[in-house]
């Protein structure tokens, strides 16, 4: 299992556009992918549950991957966040 | 005649007949059916064909709306095939056998309470969102259609509420105005008004449904949010004229988009435009602004939880610099205090906060908070063209205090090879009339001025700006004020400096002739406000 943990600097957190296109992006992979802020746990493949998280800018979130590519996954999702998030 | 009133999110009247937007109630019942499988192709189905119906919506929003406004729909349509939200449908049919309509609508309840508990108003208004792709699968699976307007006239919408792909969907040259009942300015349905130019009231509360009817005779004001059914003549006439005005109007400013901010007699000065956040600067570039003339960075202090980052500074800062693609930005460092708190400065409680520790004071009592921001101002430099301007300066000695913070500021970044701009323009506002007297002083130590009119009379009149029984002390165009702003202009170009206005007087257009006779090379104001100055500056004859 990976872990990793982002600060989140956009400043809307993660609002509708980019939970869709983070929902798409884990999709790409075999490995399971989830978010978790503060107690609350979602897949990361879930538009609404992500939203529903109500991350907001400065929010810390823990990514955990689990699966065959993790490794990728990983990097891929890491990417994502510092690009759009 | 009978009022409303709601709040106004397009400044813009509109005069006509009232049209009620109906939906076709679709009464939903829970029916159990005996072919399961057979009931999750229909919903299958149905789920395909809201698809491509919001591809087309999408496309036609992409075309009426811009990009961005568009973007709702994409989300829609991720929306429709989110995980959780099938699984939830699915479940209903294929394991409780209910019918598709009742499955989905359960979900539509589920998910949009979901969103409505949060504590946060952009969440909130998503629930509109999961309601509205939800109606759509469910039209598709009844086969009914939202009712087309078919008129001659043009129409004032009233509806209790507006889903976004309704707005859209609405041919926009039937459409005068519409009116809800409910709604928030933070909902799309406002958010594609505003682009659409629309004017809008939302809001308005549910009772005025029940008494307007279709044909009646009403006035929008998008300015003071108010809806009147059956103004007497007398309105009629007001607004009438009001329409004529505004139309002159728009025409006559968007026709000076493009030209030069010059007087008769051959005087230029610059129209810059405030701004309070990142996305302001479209506003600003579409009102034709020769620059950003107050950028307040506040917001990224007010709208976080703890002290924003240097990197979530620099972000902002190089967006706003980028978009304005060399144009002069001014960014003025943090203004907190005062009437603008954040929790997490922990600031004792003051008995006159407006006397107390702000702005540029907080900054030099605490440095590490200043110097955050100083290194991703002097970071993102390099991406445009920055002015970096000091709030409530008083004296000499804070000025020299700022620019020894700044030189180590730059050290450091040399000694860590990031590399920044060498024509940083550093600046003050004049917001005091300590700083305003001493201008001779200060002037020499700075490349511009920016006079904050707004405190500058707080504190030369004495007079409270949020207590409203001084508003009659309170002339904004007293004497002192003036003679304060002249002196300013005055030392600042004996000096070679530069000064320019940024409080709400700049856009005060009964003194922009006293204030071009003073020398002020530049006027920031709304962006909303750009091409009225612009449009008084070129009537203008400072040799007459």
């Amino acid at each position: 299992m990976k872990t990793f943990n982002y600060t989140i600097k956009d400043e809307l957190g993660i609002h509708a556009r980019p939970a869709g296109l983070l929902a798409k992006a884990a999709k790409a992979y075999e490995s399971e992918i989830t978010i978790t802020k503060g107690e609350k746990t979602v897949g990361c493949t879930k538009l609404m549950a992500l939203m529903g998280l109500g991350v907001k800018c400065g929010d810390t979130v823990t990514v955990n991957i689990s699966g065959s590519d993790e490794e990728v996954a990983k990097k891929g999702i890491k990417e994502f966040l510092e690009a759009n998030l | 005649m009978t009022k409303y009133i709601g709040k106004g999110i397009y400044d813009a009247v509109a005069l006509g007949k009232i049209s009620l937007f109906k939906r076709k109630k679709v009464k939903i019942e829970s029916v159990k059916v005996a072919d399961k499988e057979a009931e999750l192709n229909r919903f299958e189905k149905a789920k395909q064909s809201a698809l491509a119906q919001l591809e087309e919506i999408y496309n036609k929003a992409l075309e009426e709306a811009g990009e961005d406004n568009a973007q709702i729909f994409e989300i829609h349509m991720m929306m429709i095939e989110d995980e959780d939200y099938n699984d939830a449908i699915t479940d209903m049919i294929g394991l409780q056998g209910f019918n598709a309509e009742y499955a989905v609508s359960s979900a539509s309840d589920s998910f949009s309470e979901m969103f409505s508990s949060m504590d946060d108003d952009y969440m909130q208004a998503r629930a509109a969102d999961v309601r509205d792709i939800s109606n759509r699968i469910i039209s598709c699976l009844t086969d009914s259609k939202t009712e087309q307007l078919s008129t001659e006239d043009k129409l004032i919408i009233c509806a209790d509420d507006l889903a976004p792909s309704e707005t859209v969907s609405l041919d926009k040259n039937k459409v005068l105005a519409f009116v809800t009942a409910y709604g928030s300015s933070n909902s799309h349905t406002a958010i594609l008004a505003r682009s659409m130019n629309i004017p809008a009231i939302i809001g308005v509360g549910k009772e005025f449904l029940d008494e307007i009817s279709d044909g009646q005779l009403a006035v929008a004001d998008g300015f003071s949010g108010e809806l009147i059914i059956e103004p007497d003549s007398e309105t009629v006439t007001l607004y009438e004229k009001k329409l004529k005005d505004e139309n002159e109007k728009k025409v006559q400013l968007e026709n000076l988009k493009g030209k030069e901010n010059i007087t008769l007699d051959g005087t230029r000065v610059d129209i810059f435009a405030n701004i309070g956040s990142v996305k302001n600067v479209d506003e600003a570039l579409e009102n034709d602004a020769g620059g950003i003339g107050l950028f307040r960075s506040e917001f990224l202090y007010l709208e976080s939880s703890d002290f924003p980052t240097e990197e979530e500074q620099f972000k902002a800062y190089k967006s706003v610099l980028e978009k304005m693609s060399g144009k002069k930005v001014i960014i003025r460092t943090m203004d907190i205090g005062a009437d603008k708190q954040a929790d997490y400065f922990n600031l004792d409680k003051e008995d006159n906060p407006a006397l107390g520790l702000r702005a540029i004071r907080i900054c030099l009592t605490r440095p590490e908070i200043f110097k955050t921001q100083l290194r991703a101002l002097y970071r993102a430099s390099i991406h445009g063209n920055l002015g970096i301007m000091f709030p409530m300066i008083t004296s000499v000695s804070e000025i020299e205090e700022i620019k020894e913070i700044c030189k180590q500021v730059k050290c450091e970044l040399d000694e860590e090879n990031i590399e920044y701009s060498e024509k940083v323009e550093l600046g003050i506002m004049i917001e005091t009339p300590a700083a305003a007297i001493i201008s001779d002083r200060l002037a020499p130590q700075v490349d511009f001025f920016s006079v904050g009119t707004n405190d500058l009379i707080q504190y030369t009149l004495a007079c409270d700006r949020q207590n409203s029984h001084v508003d009659r002390f309170c002339d904004t165009h007293h004497e002192a004020i003036l003679r304060l702003i002249e002196i300013s202009a005055e030392n600042a170009h004996e000096n070679g400096t530069w000064i320019g206005i940024c409080g709400e007087l700049a856009a005060d257009t009964t003194l922009t002739e006293r204030l071009l006779r003073m020398g002020i090379d530049e006027l920031s104001v709304s962006p909303s406000f750009v091409l009225k100055v612009r449009d008084k500056v070129r009537q203008i004859d400072l040799e007459s």
